[in-house]
């Protein structure tokens, strides 16, 4: 859970480095994309293997994420023998509680994203396809949202990560882990809704 | 002191054996001094019922001045109900002026698979036994006490090791966790001798056969939600779970499990 998830904050940092590249114009973004997808690491990859490989790792991680989710939540609902009638919380987060369902949710989110840009992009151009999808307010509304669901299950899976990791030492520990997932958390956020918003606007795009 | 007296209504879990099904019962008790802790109101309530021939609530209980961790159940939602009182404590310190005239409290037992219901508010915590067995014993000299200065021990090491050490075993941690994990308690045990010389030359094995018995008795996984430590009448901090994965994942990389 706690591997994978980093990991997979670490592609999210770097899915938001490329989409950044958006403001450095279609040229540029454009080239960046090719090389992702046909020329990297030419000599040591045939020409368009480097994607699949690195696609690969990022699937595998999912899909060791989701096991171990789904085993948790197995193991969670088996502990449960009933419910109480009456509940108060002390500690626990929205965004904590929100870890199973809204990974579920992300997930739905995840095939359509996946989808619309990946599978059957608008345009040959990544650039157009990305100025076209995010020139309609609506997308650019919908991806806000999805983005404070992704958020959130990062803010709370950081620091979740990082104490199951063993980092969790201290009340101070505790401190700036909470503090580095909230920075990773609004980071991720403006990141990534920076450009859809530059592009509905008419800055870019 | 002045004292005063509140009425109140309960609902009350009542169950007359772990294998018929429960309900909440409501019961008017009247003129609780507020002077009182949760326990001697219960007793209130027993010896009303009892001149009425009616059966008593089964509720755990012995020291009653919160050290001994027989004492516990879920109330308002909260186990040992501090509800929104900064202070941790134990049902049996919790005191009825936390409460209002005309309040309905409800109290209900520990709902987890590991601690069945035995009666009403009773629950069996052997579960807990089992990983404290699981962990065996630690390798010191039977004799005389040793000189104390033979082993020396840093103080912040000391002083984390009792904190741990203050663990009274009660489940709360268990009850109140949404995944119904008993990890705060296992690293409570862990933490207390992993940070002690004495607990050193097992530390390795003693963790893995710990975690295993937890796992196989059906407790829950943590997720690091901290409901655990909020609850815990002795405030163990939430970070002896990190202590207990640290150790987890180094006894992975030991090859004699030690
Ligand atoms: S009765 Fe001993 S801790 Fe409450």
């Amino acid at each position: 859970m706690a591997v994978t998830g980093l990991f997979l904050i670490f592609f999210l940092l770097f899915h938001m480095y490329g989409n950044l590249k958006m403001f450095l114009g279609q040229e540029v973004y454009d080239e960046y994309a090719h090389w992702l997808k046909v020329d990297a690491f030419v000599p040591i990859f045939p020409h368009g293997g480097f994607i699949w490989v690195f696609r690969a790792i990022v699937l595998a991680a999912l899909a060791l994420h989701i096991w171990s989710a789904i085993t948790l939540w197995l193991r969670a609902n088996k502990a449960t023998e009933s419910r109480y009638a009456v509940t108060t919380r002390l500690e626990q987060t929205y965004s904590s509680r929100m870890m199973r369902w809204g990974g579920v949710i992300l997930a739905g989110f995840l095939l359509w994203h996946l989808y619309q840009f990946t599978l059957a992009p608008t345009n040959e151009s990544p650039y157009a396809a990305v100025s076209e999808a995010f020139s309609q307010w609506y997308f650019v509304a919908l991806y806000a949202l999805w983005l404070i669901a992704v958020c959130m299950h990062v803010r709370h899976g950081f620091w979740s990560a990082f104490t199951t990791l063993g980092a969790n030492t201290s009340a101070k520990a505790k401190l700036v882990l909470d503090g580095l997932a909230w920075i990773v958390a609004i980071a991720i956020y403006f990141g990534f809704i920076l450009m859809p918003v530059a592009v509905l606007l008419g800055w870019i795009g | 002191m002045s004292e005063n007296t509140i009425n109140i209504t309960l609902r009350v879990w009542r169950q007359p054996n772990g294998h018929t099904p429960g309900k909440l019962v409501s019961y008017p008790v009247k003129d609780v001094s507020t002077d009182m802790s949760f326990l001697e109101m219960l007793d209130l309530l027993n010896e009303e019922l009892t001149v009425k021939g009616e059966e008593p609530v089964a509720f755990d209980h012995d020291c009653r001045e919160g050290i001994c961790g027989m004492c516990g159940v879920v109330i308002n939602g909260t186990p040992h109900g501090r509800g929104s009182s900064p202070v941790p404590t134990t049902t049996c310190q919790l005191h009825m002026r936390m409460f209002h005239d005309g309040d309905v409290i409800t109290v209900e037992p520990w709902r987890a698979r590991p601690f069945p219901v035995i009666k009403d508010l009773v629950v069996n915590r052997s579960a807990f036994d089992k990983i404290i067995q699981a962990g065996g014993f630690i390798s010191v000299n039977t004799g005389a006490a040793p000189e104390a200065h033979a082993a020396p021990v840093p103080k912040l090491k000391a002083d984390r090791a009792f904190d741990a050490a203050t663990c009274i075993g009660c489940g709360a941690c268990v009850a109140a966790c949404p995944n119904h994990s008993g990890m705060l308690f296992t690293a409570a045990k862990i933490t207390h001798l992993a940070m002690l010389p004495q607990g050193q030359p097992e530390r390795h094995l003693r963790i893995k056969k710990m975690i295993g018995v937890h796992d196989a008795l059906d407790f829950g996984g943590c997720t690091n939600i901290g409901e655990c430590a909020a609850v815990c009448p002795k405030a163990i901090p939430l970070d002896v779970i990190s202590q207990l994965n640290r150790d987890l994942i180094s006894s992975l990389f030991t090859r004699d499990g030690k």
